[in-house]
């Protein structure tokens, strides 16, 4: 396919960039080029190298080969503050704010407005703050701790550091992943009216359907190599999506019907406190039968972190009930609920599904390690634990050169299949899912999907809690949101539509709102 | 109010606060000098921890640097001359202060260099210095006091006038805060400053966030590593005046160990402190008051009941009693004094990207 | 273990020793105008063959190293094993000096019993005054957060306040000279080798192993060993971490008190006033030598032991102060810390995770406290 030439000169053109990392090729000769007032899209899921090389723009990272020119002329970037004098501004995928920081000390960060040598004078810059974000209709106090805005605020303020800096050359990293759709379509409303005062952007991303409505030009790429090139009006999500994977893809699972059984979780009037004691989950009850899944979306911070945390035992709730299967396992911790059935895959795979430094073996019987067959009393059975861990790997397809290798030396995708190997292991009452494949391939999050299908059509009550809305539409049987710590609107899934649910997450009921100033109150 | 006394619990109390009000009173200019090794390595350690490096090292730093003062001091005083300015300072003593910072420098050198090049476990490169600095100092020590060095003297303290002191509450606070040595003086004015640029400077902004969340800090534009050393070396300037405090101006000489754990004490003041110049120092001064307290009972104990109650109380009790403080307050406080967020994460440039 | 790891582990902490005996050399060079009034470059030859001679030059020698290394072991495997709950147990020296005291108080109230009944009693004393000692700065990290390197430290100069008391008051032996307990007289450690070889050697020897397999066959050391690699995933794993912190750092307190159990016992048989110990320190280098791991403390153990055992010949022959261990301890333990920078530049695979252990002792300072 040919792609038009288009008279105007790359304001940014990126040649034959290569990155390695320890056996990893990053980045393998990666051409790229924006041209002014554009946003190009940069397609490619999870670790083909889109951050790599935008790291390697941004000065974060340095190539081994390869060029950067700008506006035709070549230039050298070995830190961020290179690019930012050179007109490039980037809104990572984490956000680079600091939570104890104020929104103005946030924006100004590194590019201080001075009273003298060595004061700031931060009057005139909370005036321009208000200035700059009153051009995009939104309404700031600049003193508020970033820390107590919303996601989608914070994302806001992300754009105005970029704008306050003047930069020519925007890079957004999969800016919509914590968004909701109404959240998304105002971004992208931003981006166009940033075009129209002479920015370029580069959109990172892995959803098919945004690239195809933002962008002027679509480059895919797979493994660290461009693989394509497209525009919009020519192409579709199933040719991107084959692009980007390297071969066809079933867009959405197949999940059959579900033949629900009785009530196997039974949650009550359930109310949570976070660590700081401030009540985040407010009088959610909710029901999961067997063989269903339900789904729970909702934007990040809502309450869902802490209503799994109290479902699993790691936390105490202030009030309300939980059954399983008729009994009252309210207070009973971690342990005492795994034995009754529960298992659980944790959102942060790191932080508690893994120990990175263990070999597989280990991290295969982590939640068991006490029990026979693994332990006879107090003395571990090395032989048991090792004939289990490589069955398991074996089943779940865990790629690994041996079960005697750290977690830490795994891809995430292979991290994960540890996580649900151990946890899908045997028969199971409850299923708990908390972000399942968040940042993983295709290929694991296709295989990880099965995997749950077959364990709900086994008879398993499964809740599934996602901030990624597509997931929770697509696995669940029935779907409901977690807004500002109460479970709202739960529905059946064959007449939930995105636009439905979006709005749910967005505002907690079914009506558009205008977007709210920013307060020091996060949802 | 008069049946209250008629419980002996609650009077006891009440007589206690009383004495403690008294001693704070009388001994007010003792308490700010023995604040001060504890305040000025609270400051060492705010320098430190502020910009994300945690400093268990400042035991080690003061003991070299206290051991540099005396050591060059006593070693220029053959050959400077010795007369004696405004607050006792001499050639030899400036000398000998010029080494202390020095060595104050040179040691948070290392400790920079392991955890921020090495990236070393920090309380691990922490203990080190303590050991080294211990071991070091001992060592030559001994060594050179078998040859009875000559001494360089002390500073004095600043005076005022008997009228002025007269003068009530101002009297009693220029007394109290500005009757010291140098090293003492200029910690009430490192502390005020760093206090005032911590919130208002362009440095002070960049610390807070490079403590906090050193990447967003990097991406835009600002090098963590380069201010991480700053903020260690300069942190080595005020271990170094802590240390010069117990040679050349509380005392004059150099003895294995004499500081007694006084680099601990800061650490938990700074805790206490809630990591700001201001409460690091208000809680140096609290340990301050804790050993007042002990000396001020063996000295001149209250009259009455309470009086009786405290002098049975072994001595041993007393001169653990800063020890016991940092404890209780570690216990009390932690929990609601949160930690910059990157304290002790060494920093690495670039990481593999997912 | 295969040859090539046993050799890769080995070939830093060999490295380290070797560099500081050479810094040191350079520092009695330097020093040496102090020691005898000129510069003297032959003094390292001198006080390190001295230092040999008192380490390994005769039978008698041999046992006082092993007789020194004995605490040392004790005290490192103290340090060590609450590494490996990522716990920085710098309280050796008090939980040491109350075992002392304690072993010190129940072998003097036993002095006349039989030994049968005395010498466990004051062992037993010891172990459990330690572990208590060791129980405080743990249940002070589990619930209220303090961290453990601050209270420790401070926990070691109450000790020292709380052990002068006793002994100048309630515990002072009637009609001594100076300050001190009265004789352990029938809890006195039978001697078994040499001159001084008491029995304590067998209790350190013995704990090698026993920790050994606590640490690497139990589901025990599994949850301790998990609790210092990932807090949370141990809590997520139905773990106990609060529990587990403070058992770990009991039985720390515990292995010290055995220690000072050891040297009153089987050494000084009383305890005075000013009893002065580097345990503490020596611990610290010990387990970190040791890389942590019970057998690697063995051997370091023995080889700080060496140091000790030699180092009063060293001050006797060459005018060396035995301050000048304390030096080299200091030398070492930098040479081992700034290893890791070799480590990450040439990417040595093996001993990673060890050391990553051993890196993780930051993560909970000044802050939260542990879920």
């Amino acid at each position: 396919m040919r792609i038009e030439p288009n008279p105007a000169p790359p304001s940014l053109e990126m040649r034959g960039i290569t990155k390695r990392y320890p056996g990893v090729l990053a980045n393998d000769h990666i051409d790229l080029d924006v041209r002014p007032g554009e946003i190009h899209a940069l397609l490619g899921e999870n670790g083909a190298g889109k951050t790599t090389l935008m790291n390697i723009l941004y000065g974060l990272a340095t190539p081994d080969e390869g060029e950067i020119l700008l506006d035709g002329t070549p230039a050298v970037i070995t830190s961020p503050s290179d690019a930012i004098a050179r007109g490039i501004s980037m809104v990572h995928q984490h956000f680079m704010l600091v939570p104890v920081l104020s929104v103005a000390d946030n924006i100004l960060l590194g590019d201080e407005p001075m009273s003298g040598p060595i004061l700031m004078d931060r009057h005139g810059a909370d005036a321009r703050i208000r200035e700059l974000a009153s051009f995009f209709g939104w309404e700031v106090d600049p003193s508020i701790r970033v820390g107590n805005l919303s996601v989608g605020w914070q994302q806001r303020v992300e754009i105005l550091k970029a704008v306050y800096r003047q930069a020519q050359i925007l890079v957004l990293d999969e800016p919509t992943a914590v968004l909701t759709p109404q959240e998304t379509k105002e971004i992208f409303g931003v981006l166009r009216r940033l075009t129209g005062e002479g920015y370029s952007i580069i959109f990172i991303s892995h959803k098919l359907y945004e690239v195809l409505e933002i962008a002027d030009r679509i480059t895919v790429i797979r493994r660290g190599k461009v693989v394509g090139q497209r525009l919009p009006a020519e192409t579709n999500e199933e040719d991107l999506a084959e692009l980007m994977v390297g071969r066809e893809v079933e867009l959405t699972v197949d999940r059959g019907e579900s033949h629900p059984g009785g009530p196997t979780l039974r949650v009550d009037g359930l109310c949570v406190k976070d660590d700081r004691g401030r009540q985040v989950v407010h009088d959610v009850s909710l029901e999961v039968r067997a063989g269903e899944i339900l789904g729970i979306a909702g934007v990040a911070g809502n309450g869902q972190d802490e209503l799994v945390e109290a479902l699993t035992g790691l936390r105490a709730s202030s009030a309300g009930r939980v059954t399983l299967d008729g009994r009252d396992v309210t207070r009973d911790r971690s342990r005492a609920l795994i034995k009754r059935g529960i298992a659980f895959v944790p959102a942060d795979r790191q932080r508690f599904g893994l120990v990175l430094s263990y070999p597989l073996s280990d991290n295969l019987v982590l939640t068991d390690y006490y029990r026979e067959p693994y332990a006879h009393g107090i003395v571990r059975d090395d032989a048991a634990i090792r004939r289990r861990a490589k069955e398991a790997v074996q089943q779940y397809d865990v790629r690994t050169p041996s079960i005697d290798v750290t977690a830490a030396t795994l891809s995430g995708g292979n991290q994960q299949k540890v996580v649900v190997a151990r946890e899908f292991d045997g028969t199971l009452r409850l299923l708990v899912l908390d972000q399942p494949t968040r940042g993983l391939d295709v290929g694991s999050i296709e295989f990880i999907h099965r995997q749950v299908i077959a364990k709900r059509n086994a008879g398993t009550a499964i809740l599934l809690v996602s901030a990624e809305l597509d997931e929770v539409m697509e696995l669940s049987d029935r779907i409901g949101v977690m807004y500002r710590g109460r479970l709202v609107g739960v529905m059946d899934a064959r007449d939930a539509t995105r636009e439905e649910v979006g709005l749910l997450m967005a505002t907690g009921g079914r009506e558009a709102a205008p977007i709210p100033p920013a307060t020091g109150d996060a949802a | 109010m008069e049946f209250i006394l008629h419980f002996p619990v609650i009077g006891l109390l009440l007589q206690f606060v009383a004495y403690l009000v008294q001693v704070m009173i009388e001994n007010g200019g003792l308490i700010v000098t023995v604040a001060t090794p504890i305040g000025l390595g609270a400051l060492c350690g705010f320098m430190n921890e502020r910009s994300g490096v945690v400093n268990i090292g400042i035991e080690g730093m003061m003991i070299v640097a206290a051991f540099a003062a005396w050591w060059v001091a006593a070693l220029v005083v053959p050959v400077l001359p010795a007369t004696a300015g405004p607050l006792g300072i001499t050639l030899p003593l400036l000398v000998g202060l010029i080494a202390a910072l020095v060595a104050g420098v040179l040691v948070s050198a290392v400790h920079a260099w392991l955890s921020i090049s090495v990236r070393a476990d920090q309380i691990i490169s922490g203990t080190i210095i303590n050991i080294a600095g211990l071991g070091i100092t001992g060592y030559l020590g001994l060594l050179i006091s078998q040859n009875s060095p000559a001494t360089a003297g002390n500073f004095d303290s600043l005076t005022f006038p008997a009228g002025v002191i007269s003068i009530p509450v101002v009297g009693w606070l220029m007394e109290t805060f500005l009757e010291h040595g140098p090293i003492t003086l200029s910690m009430l004015v490192v502390v005020v400053v760093l206090q005032i640029l911590l919130y208002r400077s362009r440095w002070g902004l960049r610390t807070r966030a490079v403590g906090e969340h050193p990447r967003a800090a990097e991406t835009v534009g600002i090098n963590v590593i380069a201010l991480r050393y700053r903020n260690v070396l300069l942190g080595g300037l005020l271990a170094g005046l802590a240390g010069a405090w117990f040679t050349i101006e509380y005392g004059n000489s150099f003895q294995s160990g004499m500081t007694n754990g006084r680099g601990f004490i800061a650490l938990a003041a700074l805790i206490f402190g809630r990591w700001t110049p201001i409460g690091a120092v208000g809680a140096a001064l609290l340990f301050g008051l804790a050993d007042a307290l002990g000396t001020a009972i063996r000295q001149s104990p209250p009259v009455g009941d309470l009086g009786v109650m405290l002098t049975t109380i072994p001595a041993q009790v007393f001169t653990a009693l800063p020890y016991i403080v940092t404890i209780i307050v570690l216990a009390g406080v932690v929990g609601r004094s949160t930690p910059p967020a990157a304290d002790g994460q060494p920093y690495e440039r670039e990481t593999k990207a997912a | 273990m295969n040859l090539r790891r046993t050799i890769s582990v080995l070939t830093i902490p060999t490295l380290a020793i070797v560099l500081a005996l050479i810094v040191g050399g350079a520092v009695m060079i330097l020093s040496s105008p102090l020691v005898n009034g000129s510069l003297d470059v032959t003094l390292p030859f001198v006080a390190y063959a001295a230092l040999a001679s008192g380490a390994f030059g005769s039978v008698d020698a041999l046992v006082q190293t092993v007789v020194s290394a004995t605490p040392l072991i004790l005290a490192g495997l103290a340090v060590g094993i609450g590494f490996k709950a990522g716990l920085f147990n710098i309280g050796a020296q008090g939980q040491f000096l109350i075992g002392a005291v304690a072993a010190a108080a129940v072998g003097a109230g036993l002095a006349h019993a039989s030994p049968f009944v005395a010498i466990p009693a004051a062992v037993l004393a010891a172990m459990i005054a330690g572990a208590i000692y060791g129980f405080i700065p743990g249940f002070l990290k589990a619930f209220t957060g303090a961290h453990e390197v601050v209270t420790t430290i401070m926990l070691n100069y109450v000790a020292i306040q709380f052990v002068a008391y006793l002994i100048t008051g309630p515990l002072r032996a009637a009609g001594a000279t100076f300050a001190r307990s009265p004789d352990v007289g029938a809890a006195s450690l039978p001697i078994l080798i040499g001159d001084n070889g008491h029995l304590g050697i067998i209790f350190a020897i013995a704990a090698v192993p026993l920790a050994w397999w606590l640490l690497y066959r139990t589901t025990l050391g599994f949850e301790v060993r998990t609790v210092g690699a990932n807090p949370d995933a141990a809590r997520y794993a139905g773990m106990s971490p609060k529990a587990v912190l403070i058992a770990t750092l009991s039985v720390c307190g515990l292995l010290a008190g055995l220690a000072g159990a050891g040297e009153i016992l089987g050494i000084s048989g009383y305890m005075p006033a000013g009893y002065s110990t580097n345990v503490g320190f020596d611990g610290i280098t010990v387990a970190l030598l040791g890389r942590a791991n019970p057998i690697g403390i063995l051997f370091s153990g023995l080889l700080l032991g060496a140091m000790r055992a030699g180092s009063n010949l060293m001050q006797i022959n060459a005018g060396v102060p035995v301050q000048m261990i304390d030096v080299l301890q200091g030398v070492i333990l930098f040479f081992l810390a700034a290893e890791l920078l070799v480590r990450a530049i040439f990417r040595v695979r093996a001993a990673k995770a060890e050391v990553a252990e051993l890196q993780t002792v930051s993560r909970s300072y000044g802050g939260q406290t542990t879920p």
